[in-house]
Formats: structure tokens, C-alpha cells, sequence
């Protein structure tokens, strides 16, 4: 299941649902992207998340059914926020369950990582020199790379 | 077709959406590029350096050979930055 909002989520009540009525699932992986305090001279007060409405929904869809595709999961899901967030505040939450952990952790990772480099959000950062457009980092390309093969 | 900016290609740019009727020497992602940067002095600098621009076709990526026909949805944005 795929959620693209502007209200925070409960992760407990979503996870709770994600499972309920399905006894077959023996283990849930989940992975939860905070607002991070970056604090010092670079102080980060809050970031604004863009993104393109349809184009989000429909990447996101895809990458859902890329993990379904490879791993055997009994269900998942992708909740990712848009507007602007404060430090401590949730941003996304990849959930997927299966009989065994092995699938469940694996294509939450996966998931993470791809979403990274293909859901068309973009970050901007408030800092007390204005705001600043968050550049796209290689590492997350690599993250991605690892899952290609 | 409908152009959309995002990001600080939209900031640069001064606009989120424009709706163009495809000029005669636009006939893929490459030529449709070319022929933004001479709209004016926004559009030049917001694509001045190609290799921080990506581009969406029908909300799919595309590369830079990839056509462009009359009614489609084309979107211009820089490296994604979610999760």
C-alpha cells in the first residue's frame, strides 16, 4: 500500500494493520527516516518536501510491486510525507511482512534504498542564511546500484 | 504539450507549469532542452549544466533521445532527494 501525505502517521497503528487477520506472517521489517538535526553552524530549522503529485504515487507503485516481485511478502507498505517537517519529525515508513525475516528485512531495504533514488520528492532546507535546495548524494545511487543485479 | 518544473529548477525557472504548443525544432528530450535555454535568461540558467537535470515523459524518466509528441506531460526537475 502506498500513502503520499502531508499528516504525520502512527507507526504502531500501521503496523498493526499491516498484519492484522494474516497469521501466516511471521516477521515485520520496518524503517522509519527522521528529520535529522544537523545543529552547529550549519543548523538546519526545518525542511520542505516537494513533490510531483501522480508521478510520486506511481514510482512508488512500482517499486512496491519490484520488491513483491522478488521477494515472497504477505504485504507491505510505503508512507511518505510531503510540506514542511522540524527536526524529530517523521518523514517515511517502508513496512514489509512475511513468513520469514529474511524477506521482510530484505525488501525493506530494498525499498529504502530505491525509493531514494527514483520518487520525485526534492528537499529544501530553512537555515539562517535562507533557504537551500538539499543536493542528491552518490552514495544513495550506490545504495541503489547493489540491488540492480 | 505540459511542462513541469520542480525544485530549483522551478525556483530558477519562475514557474511550475506551462502549457506550449510543441515548436517545430523540438522533437526529443535533447532539442526541447536546446530550445528552453533560449527562452530567456532563467530558463538558461536553470539548465546551464545538464548533468543535474532530469526529465519525465507521461511520469515515466526518459533519456535524452527520447521523443516528444504533441500532448505530452513533460517534466523538468533536478536529481530526486526524498526518503
Amino acid at each position: 500500500m502506498i500513502k503520499v501525505q502531508r499528516e504525520d502517521f502512527d507507526v504502531g497503528r500501521e503496523l498493526d494493520a499491516l498484519t492484522r487477520g494474516n497469521a501466516r506472517i511471521g516477521g515485520v521489517a520496518s524503517f522509519i527516516g527522521l528529520v535529522r538535526d544537523m545543529g552547529g553552524a550549519d543548523c538546519v530549522s526545518a525542511l520542505t518536501l516537494e513533490h510531483y503529485p501522480g508521478m510520486t504515487e506511481r514510482k512508488l507503485a512500482e517499486i512496491e510491486a519490484e520488491a513483491n516481485k522478488r521477494w515472497p511478502l504477505d504485504a507491505s507498505l510505503i508512507i511518505h510525507r510531503y510540506g514542511r517537517l522540524e527536526p524529530g519529525d517523521r518523514i517515511v515508513l517502508v513496512a514489509t511482512a512475511s513468513p520469514h525475516r529474511e524477506a521482510a528485512l530484505a525488501a525493506c531495504h530494498f525499498l529504502i534504498d530505491w525509493l531514494k533514488t527514483d520518487a520525485p520528492f526534492w528537499k529544501s532546507e530553512e537555515t539562517p542564511e535562507g533557504e537551500r535546495w538539499v543536493a542528491a548524494r552518490h552514495e544513495d545511487d550506490e545504495a541503489a546500484l547493489r540491488w540492480k543485479t | 504539450m505540459r511542462l513541469l518544473y520542480f525544485a530549483w529548477l522551478r525556483a530558477k525557472i519562475g514557474t511550475a507549469e506551462e502549457e506550449l504548443a510543441l515548436p517545430p525544432q523540438v522533437h526529443d528530450v535533447n532539442s526541447l532542452l536546446q530550445w528552453l535555454k533560449s527562452r530567456g535568461p532563467g530558463y538558461a540558467e536553470a539548465l546551464k549544466d545538464l548533468s543535474t537535470v532530469r526529465v519525465a515523459i507521461n511520469q515515466d524518466y526518459v533519456g535524452p533521445e527520447h521523443p516528444i509528441r504533441e500532448g505530452d506531460e513533460v517534466a523538468v526537475f533536478p536529481p530526486v532527494t526524498g526518503g
